[in-house]
């Protein structure tokens, strides 16, 4: 079948199609490319005044230290103004997050794809309207019951908060898993004595992980790409990296800060990427879980 | 399954929701009635050689303990709602009464912080969604006709603005766009106007917040479409062709409508995201010439002196916004869902 196509596709839109996904492959990944390379020059190069081929050569970067590349900003970043910190701070914010809100997920999705009652419907459509709100106007329902009650400014509070907005989002996704596992499964083990509970616990959660992961990559994105929520409800202290790169931008005025910034990004968008070259069919395969069954 | 697992099975995930979403949610309602308290203020009069002058000095530590008393301010009722920050009822009806021609009367309501946020956030979604769509399914054509051992890496770097941080991916094409940076050097000497900043207009800056939602939300419609392609019928396709159909005819009777479905989802989730614009306002730092709705919020909330009241009046209208957005799909969806008990 695609060998018909192909020989009927004529010459002109094969150069035009290509041509398109070309400069779309620019758009996409020359941005990063270019503040990757630019993270390890000087910000006379990287915000090259004179002649931006200076960004390239690094004619600033070679008189301020010696060599055309340097991880001064780098180290700025890291050790001076202990984006380590900001650093640990996501790593436990976002592991707690995808943990509890798998767990709490699976359970309710579970429970939403097997229940045939009207209510469990109604539950998916709240479900849908939570998750259309933006996060910053539940923020500013937060913050004065926080500051009351000396809640504001933890770890855990921002965790279990974007647990709690992560939920709409996790509850619709494994709600589509589970439809997709054959109901005979849990139902025959129940028929041999089990309870539902224990139906769930040894049959269905060893045929689970396909779906389970999937939806924890999504929660994980989630939590690691949130700026409302941790930029607000977070003391300096215990900032994470995405409000921790704002804060970078508040003191513009010093030089060099603008080069801490660009290279927290960079840090901050490394493990995405990794992420990314390892997970591509699985964040594919979420993405298009939803829209097939929407 | 019987009411009473289910809702043990569910009570984990529904408790965080009500903690966490549904009271935040009346929080707002409430705090959106109240008001910060005045300071509290302690007139004086001072009696010299010169006459009688009466002072007025601000007792700061009653201000403090009113306050520390009453956190959630004085009751206000639907004040701040119509107050100038917000949907300044009595601000419009001076400008509907004075201003001669609709455009001035437009220019009026374009200064009341609300309603230009308001137009921001809907130009953005209304803009950025269809370009969205159109250029997420040129991209999948594209890639599907490529050779298959392109198509892997193709999908990987087209994944990249998608899963990067928002705030992130503003700062980094707002680097390139700035004055010294790469893009926006280029536009100068392209243009020929070394004084050419995109930060500068209101409008290029609009463009530019556009052309970053594009960019950053493309690769989702991109994937979708690119898996619906997967699955177009192949048997239609080729009746289409020995019925004599052009590709161009083939693409638009037989590929569009079986990818409708998904259309309709991609137009669904990004209505529902980019209302929500925020990080590249702050990314951008463009907050001078374009402010969305969640931004307004975010303003009234950070610095020292907090307007709780006036950041819940915002949410409020913001979530009403949400919800007519949202109108049509849950109308349709409550008439399937009766549609089909019947």
């Amino acid at each position: 079948m695609s060998s018909v196509t192909a020989q009927k596709r004529s010459q002109t839109l094969v150069i035009v199609s290509t041509t398109l996904v070309v400069i779309w492959l620019i758009l996409a990944a020359f941005p990063f490319l270019w503040t990757l390379w630019g993270s390890f020059k000087v910000q006379a190069d990287f915000f090259s005044k004179a002649d931006w081929t200076n960004a390239l050569t690094g004619t600033f970067t070679e008189q301020a230290t010696g060599s055309a590349f340097t991880g001064r900003a780098y180290y700025g970043a890291w050790v001076q103004e202990e984006f380590w910190l900001a650093a640990v701070n996501t790593v436990i914010v976002v592991f707690c997050v995808v943990v509890i809100s798998l767990t709490l997920g699976t359970l309710g999705g579970y429970a939403l794809a097997r229940s045939g009652y009207r209510y469990a419907f109604w539950l998916l459509m709240v479900a849908l309207v939570f998750r259309a709100m933006p996060h910053i106007t539940l923020v500013s329902g937060y913050l004065l019951p926080f500051f009351e009650w000396n809640l504001w400014g933890h770890l855990p509070t921002s965790i279990i908060v974007l647990v709690a907005i992560n939920q709409p989002f996790t509850l619709w996704m494994l709600h589509s898993f589970f439809l997709n596992i054959p109901k005979d499964l849990d139902e025959s083990a129940m028929v041999d004595g089990c309870t539902r509970f224990e139906a769930f616990r040894h049959v269905i959660i060893p045929v689970m992980w396909p779906g389970v992961i999937t939806t924890g990559l999504f929660s994980f994105l989630l939590a690691y790409n949130d700026f409302a929520v941790t930029a607000m409800l977070l003391s300096q202290d215990n900032q994470t990296m995405v409000p921790k790169v704002a804060s970078f931008l508040g003191s513009t005025f010093e030089e060099g800060n603008v080069m801490f910034a660009v290279a927290s990004v960079v840090s901050a968008t490394a493990p995405l990427f990794v992420l990314v070259l390892f997970f591509q069919r699985q964040i594919v395969s979420g993405l298009t879980a939803g829209a097939v069954k929407g | 399954m019987p009411h009473r697992t289910f809702l043990w099975f569910i009570l984990p995930s529904l408790a965080a929701m009500i903690l966490f979403i549904f009271f935040p949610i009346i929080s707002v309602v409430i705090q959106s009635l109240y008001v910060e308290h005045e300071q509290v203020v302690i007139t004086s009069e001072n009696c010299g050689p010169f006459g009688c002058q009466t002072e007025t000095t601000v007792d700061l530590e009653a201000t403090q303990e009113l306050r520390d008393a009453q956190p959630l301010g004085r009751f206000n009722g639907l004040g701040t709602y119509v107050n100038r920050g917000h949907l300044a009822t009595q601000e419009l009806a001076t400008a509907w009464a004075e201003s001669e021609s609709l455009g001035a009367f437009w220019g009026q309501v374009m200064n009341l912080p609300f309603y230009r946020a308001l137009a921001f956030t809907l130009t953005y979604t209304f803009v950025c969604t269809p370009l969205v769509l159109g250029l997420g399914l040129a991209i999948a054509l594209g890639v599907n006709g490529l050779p298959r051992v392109f198509r892997g890496p193709t999908i990987f770097f087209s994944l990249l603005p998608m899963i990067v941080t928002p705030l992130i991916g503003s700062l980094i094409l707002f680097w390139m766009i700035d004055a010294e940076g790469i893009i926006g050097k280029s536009l100068q000497v392209l243009l020929d106007d070394p004084e050419l900043s995109l930060k500068a207009s209101p409008t290029l800056t609009w463009i530019t917040l556009i052309i970053y939602g594009v960019w950053s939300s493309a690769p989702f419609a991109f994937v979708i479409f690119y898996a619906g392609l997967q699955t177009v019928p192949g048997e239609t396709l080729e009746a289409a062709m020995i019925d004599g159909a052009s590709r161009w005819e083939r693409i638009r009777y037989v590929v569009i409508p079986h990818l409708a479905p998904l259309a309709v989802f991609v137009t669904l989730i990004q209505l529902m995201d980019n209302f929500k614009v925020f990080e590249p306002i702050v990314g951008f730092s463009a907050e001078a010439s374009a402010q969305s709705l969640s931004w307004i919020i975010y303003n009234d909330l950070r610095g020292d002196t907090q307007r709780f009241g006036s950041a819940a009046a915002t949410s409020m209208l913001t979530i009403i916004g949400v919800a007519i957005l949202l109108s049509p799909v849950l109308i349709r969806t409550w008439r399937d869902f009766n549609r089909k008990r019947v």
